[in-house]
């Protein structure tokens, strides 16, 4: 790792003025609705509403990673919008270091948002085709607009260094990366603000199997260098179990279960967590089984088919 | 005679970067009622493959070597008796249910079509018989939403739809090309269910696509792993999950994190990424990513190996490779 990157030390007295507040866990969801209305039916009466989350409430302490899991539909990534205030949350409140995000001023907002970054599925849609590398990394920084070009310049060649990408990557464009490469160069976007938090949306799930092996290694390794937090989403349970701390099985916009992955997954409580457990191909011939079914569960997604 | 025979295929695709041989030597054979896996990940040939068989290949394509399927040479077939098979005797199930299905048909209509292109039903009795369809693969209330359009299914009915125009005419082998990677897991499992209930009811031959090792630990008896367009491993479901012989098997299990893992364990990871079909190398399309590679391995593309009957792998090394996994090291 690059030793031009300021101390620990120099980083916490940066922000003093949030260690006071510091006591507070890193993130505090609490009692999170989020409603969508839905085109009106009938012409006088209300329009009919969709509940995408249901009174959703978790903490993340610090330097730990929680897992959302669940299907489509489930409310994740109407979470993941909230938790990254890009969404107005109908009740219900997000606390980044005690600070809620959605009552925060404008300004305030935008200096919040570089401890707060995200990274998305697909790195091929997320990367701007016609953006030098270097402006796709450098671009959360622009954002925050007090640093100078050459700073940025020197903060991006650190951060590449630290997703192993080179500095001469700097000039190049996407099309020039493999897909692995890519989430590497989205993951740099998200760390190069130095990031408390980092909201992974399925990050690994358009990557082919021996790809997606290197990404998760890096993810652990960033953690275990910089003390970041995950908030990962995603619907492979075997990524969730091998990179986070703490799990939520959302269903129906309702966190149904949550706890550590050693006892979710083994000791599963609801039914739908059971559901999901037991619907996770096994590569082990010895457990092919194709007995117990579980369809009975209700699924968020047949619920909504119209007709 | 086998219901399928496929011996020394190979695809050339001429691209603006030079051929690419997306498919090189294939050759496997599958048995009435027999089910076959194809793993491997992106790029790594296997639905050009599925796509020769349904002499579904772009125009940039060049096929040699032979496709049988009952007894008939395929690769020669013209178009126009090419339609007489596809969707007729060869049914296939795509991917993505929502561009498999045509927006502006009701689904009814959809469902019907093979049945009275290939069997000349009336109107009526089509209809009637896609209603029947629809119902065995689990639409509820099918005589009723027969009329519907695809956007008014979830993705996993949607997947039923399209798995109900494959079966409409009967056929003697059904291809799935990754059909539940759009899905999520409880509704891959029905869906992965379904497909096998169907497959065992009416003795058809599959051949199930996926990138999913799960999904192909479930689903198939046998299997041929893929990688930069060849074979590189194929045998028994239960062989080659036990042996791994390949080292590009072996790194494949490797690197997927299973619900067993500890907290904190690294993944074994395989070194570089996935060749381009363009620039594949002269011998072993693993070499260099492979930590077995001797100088011979980029020479000519190694020989199939058998290590027991009906289990083979391609591969000059598997000596050494048995060696180190006595030895207990990683991939």
């Amino acid at each position: 790792m690059s030793a031009d990157r300021p101390p620990e030390g120099a980083r916490t007295a940066a922000r003093s003025a949030e260690v006071s507040v510091s006591a507070a866990p890193l993130l505090q969801v609490e009692n999170l609705v989020r409603e969508y209305a839905m085109p009106r039916e009938k012409l006088f009466a209300p329009p009919p509403k969709v509940h995408a989350l249901n009174g959703v409430s978790f903490t993340i302490e610090a330097g730990r990673s929680m897992g959302i899991v669940g299907e489509s539909g489930s409310g994740k990534s109407t979470l993941a919008r909230l938790v990254m205030a890009l969404d107005k949350p109908t009740a219900g409140s997000v606390k980044l270091l005690g600070r809620d995000l959605h009552t925060l001023p404008a300004e305030e907002l935008r200096q919040a948002r570089r401890d707060i970054q995200m990274v998305f599925q697909d790195p091929y849609g997320s990367l701007d085709p016609r953006q030098s590398i270097e402006r796709i990394v450098t671009e959360p920084l622009a954002a925050q607009g007090d640093t100078s070009r050459e700073e940025r310049h020197q903060r991006a060649v650190d951060t590449l260094a630290s997703v192993g990408l080179r500095a001469n990557d700097l000039g190049k464009y996407p099309h020039e990366f493999s897909g692995g490469q890519r989430q590497r160069i989205a993951i740099a976007r998200a760390l190069i603000t130095r990031p408390r938090l980092i909201v992974a949306d399925e990050p690994v799930s358009a990557l082919d199997v021996s790809v997606q092996a290197q990404v998760l290694n890096l993810m652990q390794d960033l953690q275990a260098e910089f003390g970041i937090t995950y908030m990962l989403i995603s619907h492979d349970l075997a990524v969730v179990h091998h990179l986070c701390d703490d799990v939520a099985v959302l269903w129906q916009g309702r966190i149904v279960e949550q706890g550590p992955p050693e006892r979710l997954f083994t000791a599963a409580e609801h039914p739908y967590t059971q559901a999901l457990l037991e619907a996770v191909p096994q590569a082990e011939p010895a457990r092919r089984t194709r007995a117990a079914r579980a369809e009975q569960i209700p699924l968020a997604t047949s619920g909504q088919s119209r007709g | 005679m086998p219901l399928l025979e496929v011996n020394h295929l190979h695809v050339k695709l001429r691209t603006h970067r030079g051929p690419a041989y997306a498919v090189r030597d294939v050759s496997f054979s599958l048995e009435r009622g027999e089910t076959l896996g194809l793993v491997g990940e992106s790029g790594c040939g296997k639905s050009i493959t599925a796509m020769s068989l349904m002499g579904l290949l772009p125009e940039n394509a060049e096929v040699t070597g032979s496709i049988r399927f009952n007894g008939e040479e395929l690769t020669t077939k013209s178009d126009a008796a090419m339609c007489d098979i596809r969707g007729n005797r060869i049914g296939m199930i795509f991917q993505e249910p929502m561009t498999a299905l045509n927006p502006v048909h009701s689904i009814g209509r959809q469902v019907a079509e093979p049945l009275r292109l290939h069997r000349g039903l009336s109107a009526d009795d089509a209809r009637k018989e896609a209603i029947a369809l629809l119902d065995r693969v689990g639409i509820p209330d099918a005589a009723r939403r027969i009329d519907a359009f695809p956007h008014q299914f979830s993705g996993g009915q949607r997947q039923r739809i399209t798995i109900a125009m494959a079966l409409a005419c009967g056929p003697d082998l059904l291809i799935a090309d990754e059909p539940t990677t759009a899905l999520d897991v409880t509704v891959q499992r029905q869906i992965l269910d379904l497909i096998s209930e169907l497959v065992a009811e009416r003795g058809m031959a599959l051949i199930l696509i996926s990138h999913d090792l799960g999904v192909i630990a479930q689903n198939v008896a046998r299997m041929l792993v893929m990688y930069g367009g060849s074979v590189v491993e194929s045998g028994p479901t239960d062989a080659v999950f036990e042996h791994r012989m390949h080292p590009y098997t072996w790194g494949l299990f490797a690197a997927r994190p299973g619900l067993k893992s500890r907290k904190g364990q690294r993944l074994a990871t395989i070194a570089g990424t996935v060749p381009e079909l363009v620039d594949l190398p002269a011998g072993c399309p693993f070499a260099g990513r492979c930590k077995f590679t001797v100088p011979e391995c980029h020479a000519t593309p190694p020989p199939p190996v058998e290590f027991e009957p009906g289990h083979q792998a391609r591969c000059i090394r598997l000596d050494a490779v048995a060696a180190a996994k006595r030895e207990g090291v990683a991939a």
